[in-house]
């Protein structure tokens, strides 16, 4: 499903959002590295099966939006890390894990 | 995964070819442990099973044989399948989007109709091409696994996989970029892209100054595995022969 078919998504291209510190258990697709961080969305992939579902056997529906989110590497790292000023670091990560940050 | 690892009836042939290799070579053997006081092989064999998910695998795929879910054939078909799925699809992808831009905006409109174009079809997931630029430079990683556009180049390299690259890709991009011989500038933006979900990412190198006359194929033989993953750049053409 393409993101023209997502009238219902909740965030949109340039939305400041914040991946949810949590930690539940099993198949998460968020990395770890990123609860808790501030990033920006610059995409929506369209909606797909929820893969924490899918994993225990299920059909993971309804799809879930997907949305590509960039951070800056600073955001992520916080100074543990080695990069240069601009750089930037971009994952998908589905829409139950997003909440609104604020700007 | 025996498939998309290629090592699926090879371990069967493994244990065979054994006891062949130590007496057809016994007599080198004996000359070192003459030497040495014990015996080395002279070129060490194939591994030898022995973590739990090479046993799950060889158990399954004998099970799925003797049971009649499989044939060794179907098997060892689909092995080829993925082995005839190189890098130099992606080339001819790259390249063609390098000399033909209403191409090139269709691949990063769309990835899997652009690519099916050319003949391969890429079913199952977004194919997502970026573009390499001289403000920004794309880098793929997958820290979960190893997600890899594999319908489009094959099999991921062993490094792609490796703990040491996921961990350190995100963490120190520059440095993991020197060591693959890139080192870009301060201003360039470094993007690491940390494939997480549904979605497989194909970068589009720059395209190499010095290549206006090149021809399509010439200019495919530029585009290396390493390049659409962004661990490198394009290759340079090599120098034109002055004739």
């Amino acid at each position: 499903m393409r993101a023209a078919d997502l009238p219902d998504a909740r965030f949109r291209v340039g939305d400041r959002v914040r991946v949810r510190a949590a930690y539940p258990p099993g198949h998460i697709r968020t990395p770890f590295y990123l609860r808790g961080r501030t990033g920006r969305v610059i995409g929506v992939h369209g909606a797909f099966p929820n893969p924490e579902r899918l994993a225990w056997g299920e059909d993971g529906l309804p799809p879930i939006p997907l949305y590509e989110v960039v951070f800056a590497m600073a955001a992520v790292w916080q100074g543990d890390g080695a990069y240069g000023a601009r750089d930037s670091l971009a994952a998908d990560i589905y829409e139950h894990w997003l909440e609104e940050a604020a700007t | 995964m025996s498939g998309a690892d290629g090592r699926g009836p090879q371990g069967l042939a493994h244990s065979h070819d054994h006891g062949h290799d130590r007496r057809e070579h016994g007599h080198r053997h004996d000359h070192e442990a003459a030497a040495h006081g014990h015996s080395h092989p002279f070129q060490p064999d194939l591994q030898e099973p022995s973590q739990d998910w090479e046993f799950l695998e060889i158990a399954l795929r004998e099970l799925l044989i003797e049971k009649g879910v499989l044939s060794a054939r179907e098997i060892a078909e689909k092995i080829d399948q993925w082995d005839r799925r190189t890098p130099q699809n992606g080339a001819e992808v790259i390249a063609r989007a390098w000399v033909d831009p209403d191409y090139k905006a269709r691949l990063l409109a769309d990835g899997n109709a652009a690519v099916a174009e050319l003949g391969y079809p890429f079913e199952g997931l977004e194919l997502i091409a970026v573009e390499n630029t001289p403000q920004r430079h794309h880098m793929v990683v997958c820290t979960l696994c190893s997600c890899y556009p594999r319908q489009l180049l094959g099999i991921p390299p062993l490094w792609y996989k490796s703990r040491a690259y996921r961990s350190r890709a995100v963490r120190e991009p520059r440095a993991v970029l020197a060591e693959f011989g890139t080192v870009l500038p301060e201003d360039v933006e470094v993007r690491v892209l940390d494939s997480t979900a549904d979605c497989r990412y194909l970068v589009i190198p720059m395209r190499p100054a010095g290549t206006e006359g090149l021809s399509e194929a010439d200019l495919a033989a530029l585009v290396t595995r390493d390049s659409m993953i962004g661990t490198a750049q394009a290759r340079a053409p090599h120098p034109a022969p002055t004739a």
